[in-house]
């Protein structure tokens, strides 16, 4: 009895904070978002579904609904660019992964270390850096000047590409560590077994170390998809106003826009979309557990 | 390093090639826009993309900013305060989760301290924004505190309890075997044992604190800008040498936090 009441004390100021501070708001924010509107901020305890038609509808001058294609743009754009950044992720985080775990034990450290090292540089600044580099007169563009590759171009700041780049620039470590840790655990007889037996560079990477990697490379993948769902900073800076993304919609319908329920409601409409990609990798992963 | 060898056919079946290459540049975009900001930071022209000369001036500029310096002692208060909560939080949860004998739920409680991992940022950020303004909170301090205190929780258990799992706990059982109440075994015993563990934890979650934008830009406001939202205020009114020179100290001081915090991890491996 006595060993189960330090549990309990133990846990308790845990699940004091996480039930005040996150789960409490999150019901706070699925009321908010059936509620209506306020004009000046807040909502009036009225229940309704407006703030969820907004989504799809907007009222017109004779309070029609007509259909509005505004808000599931910029829900497409999120899904695709964070989709889009959390591919290319992949694409350089596996060469890179397998490169630093070929490398001699010192190397490895020094280099998992410069790996890492980003990440405790603010990211305000580590964003910032790319507005230094795309802006006009930026590094890149009087470099490419100066090479005479460009004549005269617009802006290389402010489109999507500009808010790709920081993107995978901002998360890619987070997609390099897990992958490195699932080659690491790779037993490279393996690799040799599938040389002797004439099996192709490729054709291993293809049939043996993929499909062993795969724990890893999901979970790089959904920890790459989950924040860049969720980004804020790379369209302010990057994307200029006219690139929004989910989460500069909810986070101006809580500031300029004033209107909370359907921020509350596009809240939820995002969090519904990362809780299905994290059953999805919860899913997979009980589906190796059982398979080993 | 041989750059020639990369090019010479390697027969090992474990080698591919190109991925060096791929790594190279990957190192090389990783840094350089570091090094971009830390060179135009010493150009003495107020325009920055021009080079005009090496100069200190920008740094001078920068240490005597007041707007600079308030936000830098908001920040510094809350990290402190928020990472000195979530570190307490953090080891009693850890201690329970892994030296508990039959814990109830432990799965459950696992992911209540990590839940802050699994949403998005700007959730939390908006929904803790509704909560204070239901409670009514208006000082901007004791909202930035609280809702740092939150999400840095995971940051600081995961090193901790890696370090508990590590750790043999032999040495515990022995010190109870010798009449150690279960108080002095903790202070005698476990607690220098994870000492690098806390450390590194309480390093990990004072940096996410310090470094987090989303959720102090929306939720303070009450007077009290953090550093992060500070520097998001000077890039929106544009590129300037004294930016350059802020980014780089802040850099610089970064740096002089976590090359410790790997060194300690890397010697307690």
């Amino acid at each position: 009895m006595k060993k189960l009441s330090w549990n309990f004390w133990g846990l308790l100021p845990a699940y004091l904070v996480m039930s005040l501070l996150m789960v409490l708001p999150l019901l706070i924010i699925f009321y908010v978002s059936f509620m209506t509107s306020d004009a000046y901020g807040g909502y009036k305890a009225i229940f309704s579904l407006q703030s969820y038609s907004q989504i799809l509808y907007t009222a017109d001058w004779d309070d029609n609904l007509v259909l509005n294609f505004q808000y599931l743009k910029i829900i497409a754009r999120t899904l695709f660019l964070s989709g889009a950044t959390a591919v290319i992720c992949l694409l350089v985080s596996f060469p890179v992964a397998y490169y630093i775990s070929r490398q001699s034990n010192n190397m490895k450290t020094l280099l998992l270390y410069l790996v890492t090292l980003p990440f405790w540089v603010s990211m305000v600044v580590r964003v910032y850096a790319w507005v230094l580099i795309l802006s006009n007169d930026g590094v890149l563009e009087s470099s490419l000047r100066f090479f005479g590759l460009v004549g005269d171009i617009d802006s290389l700041l402010y489109n999507n590409a500009a808010m790709m780049v920081g993107m995978v620039y901002t998360y890619i470590p987070l997609m390099i560590l897990p992958i490195y840790a699932s080659i690491e655990k790779l037993d490279t007889r393996l690799i040799e077994a599938a040389s002797d037996l004439y099996s192709s560079r490729m054709n291993t990477l293809r049939r043996i170390i993929l499909p062993l990697c795969k724990p890893g490379i999901v979970a790089g993948f959904i920890l790459v998809l989950v924040p860049c769902l969720g980004t804020v900073l790379e369209p302010m800076l990057l994307g200029g106003g006219k690139t929004m993304m989910l989460g500069n919609l909810i986070q101006n319908q809580f500031g300029v826009a004033r209107n909370w329920s359907f921020g509350a409601s596009l809240t939820v409409l995002l969090l519904c979309i990362v809780l299905f990609f994290l059953m999805f990798q919860a899913h997979r992963a009980s589906k190796l557990r059982e398979l080993s | 390093m041989n750059i020639l060898a990369m090019f010479k056919p390697n027969r090992d079946a474990k080698h591919y090639p190109g991925f060096g290459a791929v790594g190279v540049l990957f190192f090389t975009f990783l840094y350089f826009p570091i090094l971009v900001i830390i060179a135009y930071s010493f150009n003495s022209n107020r325009i920055v993309s021009v080079w005009q000369g090496f100069s200190w001036q920008w740094y001078a500029s920068a240490l005597q900013n007041e707007g600079l310096l308030n936000s830098l002692r908001v920040s510094l208060t809350v990290a402190l305060f928020a990472t000195l909560i979530a570190t307490v939080i953090a080891v009693s949860a850890a201690l329970v989760l892994e030296r508990g004998q039959n814990v109830k739920h432990a799965k459950l409680s696992q992911g209540v301290v990590n839940l802050p991992l699994m949403l998005p940022e700007i959730v939390f950020a908006v929904a803790i924004l509704i909560l204070f303004s239901q409670l009514g909170i208006q000082s901007g301090m004791l909202k930035l505190i609280l809702a740092h205190s939150a999400f840095c929780i995971p940051f600081a258990f995961l090193p901790i309890r890696a370090r508990l799992q590590g750790m043999d706990n032999n040495l515990e059982q022995a010190a109870q075997d010798l009449y150690a109440t279960p108080l002095v075994t903790f202070r005698r015993i476990t607690l220098p044992l994870i000492a690098p563990g806390i450390f590194a934890g309480s390093m990990l979650s004072f940096v996410i604190s310090m470094d987090d934008f989303i959720t102090s830009n929306i939720v303070s406001g009450g007077g009290a800008t953090t550093l992060p939202v500070y520097i998001f205020s000077l890039v929106k009114q544009g590129v300037s040498p004294e930016l350059n020179a802020i980014s780089t100290l802040i850099m610089v001081a970064s740096l002089l936090i976590a090359t410790p915090c790997w060194l300690i991890a890397k010697r307690s491996r």
